[in-house]
């Protein structure tokens, strides 16, 4: 009985996120479709949890439908005769093109889910993984992925979100301030931003063994940062903007400097000694926390703040690359 | 005997959730629709939150819950309120 209706719920989800996918791309206003896909964000959280993918589920609420959501949201402020009309449509060649290429790839993914899950019998990575657990540092084997068997990725990653951020620090200035909130948003974003930063110092730290982590903690800082900025912009305004650039790369920064402190005692690039190896994942996931936090509220801002160029790149010590020019 | 009790206030709040979707469908103006809504966030969600309290006996995932419900009601309450406000200058522009 249980059992059917888990089968009910897990195909009403099923059917749920086909109809809000197909219904976020076929919507002609734009408005509608950013509100559809927060929700298919939504859904889509629910079923990796129902997958047993916590870790997953938080980064997908907290990523694909709030942050997502509101970057989608923001841009469209900006560009208010994209609201009503499309852009011009495909001709029906390029449709079908188009059209054909997505459905081959539908089917090789299919095949390869389905061929990795259930043809071979080659090792597992989820075996591998659990069998060097116990040397990893942290007892969550997402976090030991992430910051420890897969640090390189990781680094990476952080590397590719720096710069997106640089390009739109590049592109334009940040978007004028909304005009003062109402009295009752303001009063809840007091109580409601130092609920928010120790949340997620609370995912940082439970990352090394239940379902958290830098990705989730930094988004759900710039989620503060965000309310902050929506309903009291003044407050962020004093941000001493040296102080900013250097929190902007830091994450990087203790990235690097850690797997080439591990090379210097004669070991590869990010090869941690399994003795600290859970101090120096927290070290780097404090430090990319940070700067996950940052760019994310930079990317929010639409651009680079006032008095972005004239602030002396001099002050900040811990910036490894250079001036975006 | 708990777990009747728990089922029924679970059921009564799904009867509010149901009943705030079909409001939030079917009521003719934005402000009716937010009545509605409101309702299925507040009143529903503390029923379903009290009987998965009943059948939950770890005293740590019950505060959980219970701060859950808390931020969901705080934050229903503050953006219905968001909504209504704008909706009301809208109007006032029309006119």
């Amino acid at each position: 009985m249980i059992d059917l209706l888990w089968s009910i719920f897990d195909i009403s989800l099923v059917l749920l996120v086909l109809f809000l996918a197909w219904a976020t791309c076929s919507t002609q206003d734009m408005m509608r479709a950013v509100t559809l896909f927060i929700a298919l964000g939504l859904i889509l959280a629910i079923i990796w949890a129902r997958l047993k993918a916590p870790d997953l589920a938080l980064a997908e609420a907290v990523i694909g439908a709030g942050i997502s959501g509101a970057l989608l949201l923001s841009a469209i402020k900006d560009y208010p005769s994209t609201t009503t009309e499309m852009p011009s449509r495909r001709s029906s060649l390029v449709e079908w093109i188009i059209n054909g290429m997505t459905l081959g790839l539908v089917i090789i993914m299919s095949w390869a889910v389905w061929h990795g899950l259930y043809m071979s019998d080659g090792v597992r990575l989820s075996e591998q993984v659990m069998s060097h657990l116990p040397v990893s540092g942290v007892s969550n084997p997402v976090t030991a992925v992430l910051l420890n068997f897969r640090a390189y990725d990781t680094l990476l990653e952080l590397a590719v979100v720096l710069t997106a951020v640089l390009t739109v620090l590049n592109l334009n200035h940040k978007r004028a301030d909304v005009s003062a909130a109402s009295a009752l948003l303001l009063g809840m974003t007091r109580w409601l931003v130092p609920l928010l930063v120790v949340t997620s110092g609370y995912l940082l730290w439970v990352g090394a063994h239940a379902p958290g982590g830098a990705f989730q903690a930094g988004a759900m800082l710039a989620a503060a940062m965000i309310l902050l900025q929506l309903s009291n912009p003044s407050s962020l305004q004093g941000f001493n903007l040296s102080v900013l650039r250097s929190l902007l790369v830091i994450g990087i920064f203790v990235f690097v400097l850690v797997g080439i402190w591990m090379m210097s005692l004669n070991q590869d690039f990010l090869a941690f000694n399994p003795a600290w190896a859970g101090s120096l994942i927290l070290i780097i996931e404090f430090a990319a926390t940070l700067s996950i936090a940052t760019a994310l509220t930079l990317a929010y801002l639409g651009g680079r703040p006032m008095g972005w160029e004239s602030a002396n790149p001099a002050d900040s010590a811990t910036k490894p690359n250079g001036k975006p020019s | 005997m708990i777990e009747i009790i728990a089922l029924l206030a679970i059921f009564c709040g799904l009867f509010f959730f149901l009943s705030g979707s079909i409001g939030l469908l079917r009521l003719p103006d934005i402000f009716s629709r937010l009545h509605a809504l409101a309702k299925a966030d507040n009143v529903g969600l503390a029923l379903v939150t009290l009987g998965i309290i009943m059948l939950e006996p770890d005293l740590f995932n019950d505060i959980k819950l219970v701060i859950i419900w808390l931020l969901v009601m705080a934050a229903s309450a503050i953006s219905s309120h968001l909504v209504a406000r704008h909706a009301l200058r809208e109007n006032r522009d029309n006119d």
